[in-house]
């Protein structure tokens, strides 16, 4: 097994919003196509770790370094919440908003790239859909929609805030199998989650936020410290103690229990 | 009856020049400023909008007792003062307790306490009364270069980052993961805004600036749900409003800002009631 070059690597990231601290002296390491969960309760800057690894915010101190090729190659996926769900706009349209690296402002959709989108779609269970509005998709239907978005972009780092939030088992078993087929790819994926039934059994790393990291690693080895557990309420995870179960690089497994060596 | 339609439609701007200038200016006006109205719309930022149109009063103050109703001072001074309250209420907002919307509202009234307190120094109501509410029938031709340059940047500067544009409002983080450096959508917005507000207030006053850009906006959110449409369609409000507008003036014998404004907020109200979206009557019969 030969370790893999870090994709994601955090020094000492702290992160302020005006006077607000939301992240405090975070380090840690996203390896080369490594599945992650990030977890931790309400407020521990879950969603804000995302947003600076996606350079939409600028850490107060510390860095985030990208590997060299993948800096201009991240798909991020916003929490639900932060769209503008009443946008008067087409599904079709929606999910080409993926093309806007391609694109910007200069270049036309092509006839392509509408087929891409509408494959896409598809592939999410969503065909037929293209000429909705965005407004009348359910809260699951709009969480496909962004995940269609996703597969445009064919991003080597793929960061996802909140995918299965508000969305119905069949859909998050759907997400779940394609977010799987995207690791098997080989993409690097961050996903901010709370399910902690989702993250023991489909994640093989997971990252503990509660304003600082509280522990990193392997899923199954920080079940055992007791650092995720199912008799802990997500609050309850301000635990005191910062630990720090430490990764061991994997090659692309996805049978996280054989690595484990605590 | 030809003859009397064609003197109620016509013969106003046929006969006299400040009409036609009014048209004119109301014309350009309505095609820079009404696309952009839709962006405040659909950014939900109509009211910051309308607190950044009163705020330019003071440095038009300023400029109209150093040098009387002139338009290029009262321009560039409506601009700092402008730009200055945006600066200021981003500060409030960051490293106080206020929110946005508090933050405009003390700026807003403040602004405009003070820009009334500058021009009743020196002068009558009636000075007061055209920087408040604009005088579109005296609009004479640097006022109107001054709108249709504002006009033409803005169409320029649209069509340029338009995608972007689109993109910032569905979805800011989205772009903003996509982008590395500034956020030119951002920043064109906001200067764009203020250049608008800028000219509209040559025809409309500090207080209903915002009238022509966003009243035909709302009422186009309701007769479309695809935002390429909204942008011409608003446009076409804007202009029928116009025109109405300054014929209701000139037969009725009304102001001719607060004429156009009526007829645009008008629309709005129809718009909201029966329009084919998210209407009061769309939504009854979805229920019904």
């Amino acid at each position: 097994m030969t370790a893999i070059e870090p994709q994601i690597t955090l020094e000492n990231v702290t992160v302020h919003y005006g006077q607000r601290q939301a992240l405090h002296d975070v380090s840690g390491t996203f390896g080369a196509g490594s599945l992650t969960a990030v977890a931790g309760p309400n407020g521990a800057g879950k969603s804000t770790l995302l947003k600076a690894i996606a350079g939409i915010i600028k850490p107060r101190s510390g860095t985030i370094t990208l590997c060299r090729d993948c800096a201009r190659n991240i798909a991020y996926m916003p929490q639900n919440a932060a769209i503008a769900r009443d946008f008067p706009m087409s599904v079709l349209m929606a999910v080409c908003t993926g093309f806007w690296p391609e694109a910007g402002n200069r270049h036309g959709i092509t006839a392509a790239m509408k087929a891409r989108a509408r494959a896409a779609l598809a592939e999410v269970g969503l065909a037929g859909f293209e000429n909705r509005q965005i407004a009348e998709l359910s809260g699951g239907q709009f969480q496909r929609m962004l995940f269609a978005r996703v597969m445009l972009q064919d991003a080597s780092i793929i960061l996802l805030d909140e995918p299965f939030a508000a969305v119905d088992a069949e859909t998050t078993a759907k997400l779940i199998q394609i977010l799987l087929g995207w690791h098997r790819e080989g993409r690097t994926i961050v996903c901010v989650l709370h399910d902690l039934l989702l993250i023991r059994k489909y994640f093989p790393e997971s990252f503990l936020l509660a304003g600082k990291c509280l522990g990193r690693g392997h899923t199954h080895s920080l079940f055992q410290q007791k650092l995720l557990s199912f008799d802990l309420d997500m609050a309850e995870l301000l635990g005191p103690g910062e630990s720090e179960a430490h990764p061991h690089h994997h090659n692309h497994s996805h049978d996280h229990h054989d690595h484990d060596h605590h | 009856m030809i003859t009397t339609i064609t003197d109620f439609l016509f013969t106003p701007f046929a006969d006299y020049a400040f009409m036609r200038r009014a048209l004119a200016a109301c014309a350009v006006l309505a095609l820079g400023g009404t696309p952009l109205g839709v962006f405040m719309t659909l950014r939900r930022m109509t009211l910051v909008g309308d607190a950044m149109s009163h705020a330019i009063l003071p440095g038009v103050a300023v400029a109209f007792l150093a040098f009387g109703l002139s338009v290029w001072p009262m321009t560039l001074g409506g601009l700092a003062t402008g730009i200055a309250v945006a600066f200021i209420a981003s500060l409030l907002t960051r490293y106080t307790q206020l929110k946005e919307d508090s933050a405009f509202a003390l700026l807003y009234l403040l602004s405009i306490a003070t820009g009334v307190t500058l021009v009743s120094l020196k002068s009558s109501g009636a000075d007061l009364l055209h920087l408040l509410f604009g005088d579109i029938l005296a609009i004479d031709r640097e006022a109107l270069l001054l709108v249709t340059a504002a006009t033409c940047l803005s169409l320029g500067v649209i069509a340029a980052l338009y995608r972007q544009m689109v993109i910032e409002c569905f979805d800011p983080d989205f772009l903003k993961s996509t982008l590395h450096g500034g956020n030119a959508a951002n920043a064109a917005f906001f200067v764009l805004l203020m250049v608008n507000l800028i000219a509209a207030f040559q025809a409309l006053g500090t207080l209903m600036a915002l009238g022509l850009m966003i009243l035909p906006a709302i009422a186009a959110r309701f007769w479309t749900r695809n935002i390429d449409a909204a942008m011409p369609l608003s446009i076409a409000f804007a202009l029928f409003a116009s025109v109405t507008g300054l014929l209701v003036s000139y037969h009725g014998k009304i102001p001719a800002g607060p004429a156009v404004v009526l007829v645009a907020g008008t629309m709005g109200f129809v718009s909201a009631c029966l329009g084919r979206y998210g209407s009061v009557r769309s939504n009854l019969s979805e229920r019904g």
